[in-house]
């Protein structure tokens, strides 16, 4: 008796009528492909929103600081904005006015840090015209630690306020994420300030002179530059006291280079005047 | 000094031929026929008095105060229409808090001064509401120093060493103008200010009245807070010592 399977398989009308089969294959293909759609849909419940998101959002991946001196205040920041890996800009500006005399460093998310202090300037000239005389860095703070806490779950902004103002005379404010407002002698921000606790808690001293603030905001600043990747460029300081507004640039190259840095050259091309290694000695 | 603008004066919003809005100026004479408030400005802060007449021996003393803490650094007296006094004092209020939480720091008495101001003469530009009737003095001690001004029924404020309101402001004014007030203490100023209350409190058509003072000074803490007791007292005293001696002339 040749009840094979191969006499199955031709009593089987299903396997052996061409259109059956092609309709059978068909059914296996939307099978296999249903079941990778279900495991990609597994998967993307696992994904954060921000992954989901083809580009990075602009951040200061930053370096912030704020010091009182004897007479005013110096502030200080980096100039490195990144979009995730990529370096959006290298020159950036994370000190703005707000007016004359009261400046605020930017860190976190640079779209939000911009949009509160446009809403600070705004308010800040307002008041200014209404009270007929320049604002105090107090109520500057004020305003935008109003504006940070109020808008707390939209926004993701870490900033310093410093200024000079003539009955307090120099103060700096510092308001992190969440909308806390603290008054501080000095204050350190962005993701570089992790690496600059310790360094401040050695080197801090009240009532310093104008020019070793300066050089105590540049040193930090290029300390944290070294060691956060977030953290890069040239170092920018505001200086702000009763007579007015200094700003300082600091190139690069000027700064100087810490434990194993490299020293900084111009093009790779001069290292081909170099005479020829020296053979390796066994 | 006074004219009737007849038929120019029925509503504030209607100016008169010779340029006036008469409903403005008869909220002023509102003001005129209450007690005397007296503000001065002192050397290191500001005395507040008035002259609050007794409409009934029933009343309690203390009661009915016209001097009001506006925040901690400023207070104003008021004369005239005690209701109106009562909204413009609750709105000063409401202003200096919400200065302070919006800025932050104690609101400046400039700027308490203009929006007092504001809120008054608000109050002259539409035909569906009345002028207050009455009159503010305010003064406070910021960061600039003390500061005394004063609000009239129509709006403006000006800032003053001395001013005087009510009934007997002119003879106030003439008192006020004889003290050397670049000298004073603010302790000096309350004794003057109880002798100026009493000497312009005319016996014959007002009986009773209670003297109510405040300050806001460098002995105060710079804080508006109720003459204190003992030297209203002594205040009193020589206020009514000065009288007599006046009388015996």
């Amino acid at each position: 008796m040749n009840t094979s399977r191969a006499s199955s398989l031709r009593n089987s009308p299903f396997i052996y009528h061409s259109a059956q089969n092609f309709l059978f294959r068909l059914g296996i293909l939307l099978f296999i492909y249903y079941s990778f759609s279900f495991i990609d849909l597994y998967r993307k419940k696992t994904w954060t929103r921000r992954q989901a998101i083809s580009t990075p959002p602009t951040l200061w991946g930053t370096t912030i600081i704020g010091v009182t001196y004897n007479g005013g205040v110096v502030l200080g920041a980096d100039s490195r904005t990144s979009t995730g890996m990529y370096v959006a800009n290298r020159a950036s500006d994370k000190i703005t006015q707000l007016t004359d005399n009261v400046y605020l460093c930017r860190s976190g998310s640079a779209a939000d840090s911009q949009i509160v202090s446009d809403y600070v300037r705004y308010f800040l000239h307002q008041h200014t015209i209404q009270l007929g005389q320049p604002a105090t860095v107090k109520v500057a703070a004020n305003l935008v630690r109003l504006l940070a806490y109020n808008n707390k779950n939209m926004l993701q902004t870490g900033l310093i306020i410093g200024g000079w103002d003539k009955y307090e005379g120099g103060k700096i404010f510092g308001i992190p994420l969440g909308g806390t407002i603290l008054e501080l002698p000095f204050a350190i921000g962005g993701s570089g300030s992790t690496y600059l606790y310790g360094f401040f808690d050695q080197v801090w001293k009240e009532g310093m002179t104008r020019e070793e603030a300066e050089q105590l905001v540049v040193k930090a600043v290029s300390l944290a530059i070294a060691r956060d990747g977030a953290s890069g460029g040239v170092v920018r300081t505001v200086t702000i006291n009763s007579e007015g507004v200094t700003r300082k640039f600091y190139p690069g190259d000027t700064l100087p280079l810490w434990h194993e840095e490299l020293e900084p050259q111009n093009s790779l091309l001069d290292i081909l005047s170099a005479p020829s290694p020296d053979p390796m000695v066994s | 000094m006074s004219s009737i603008g007849t038929g120019y004066d029925l509503s504030v919003t209607t100016f008169s031929p010779d340029g006036r809005v008469f409903q403005i100026e008869y909220a002023a004479k509102a003001v005129d026929n209450s007690g005397t408030v007296v503000g001065i400005k002192c050397k290191d802060g500001i005395v507040l008095g008035v002259e609050k007449l007794i409409a009934s021996k029933m009343m309690l003393p203390g009661s009915n105060r016209r001097i009001h803490a506006v925040h901690r650094q400023s207070g104003m007296a008021v004369a005239g229409l005690a209701a109106d006094g009562r909204q413009i004092v609750t709105r000063a209020k409401a202003e200096a808090t919400n200065y302070q939480s919006v800025y932050g720091e104690p609101i400046p008495v400039k700027e308490l001064a203009e929006r007092v101001a504001s809120y008054v003469h608000l109050c002259t530009l539409y035909w569906w509401l009345r002028p207050f009737g009455c009159g503010i003095i305010l003064g406070g001690y910021d960061r600039d120093g003390p500061q005394l001004y004063m609000v009239e029924p129509s709006g403006v404020s000006y800032r003053y060493f001395g001013a005087a309101i009510g009934k007997g402001r002119q003879a106030a004014k003439t008192e006020i103008e004889k003290l050397k007030l670049f000298e004073l203490t603010c302790r000096q100023g309350v004794i003057e200010v109880a002798k100026i209350i009493y000497g312009v409190h005319d016996e014959a058509k007002d009986k009773a009245f209670e003297l109510e003072m405040s300050w806001v000074c460098d002995e105060s803490n710079r804080q508006h807070q109720k003459v204190p007791d003992d030297l209203l007292e002594e205040a009193k005293a020589a206020a009514k010592a000065a009288l007599e001696e006046m009388d015996a002339d």
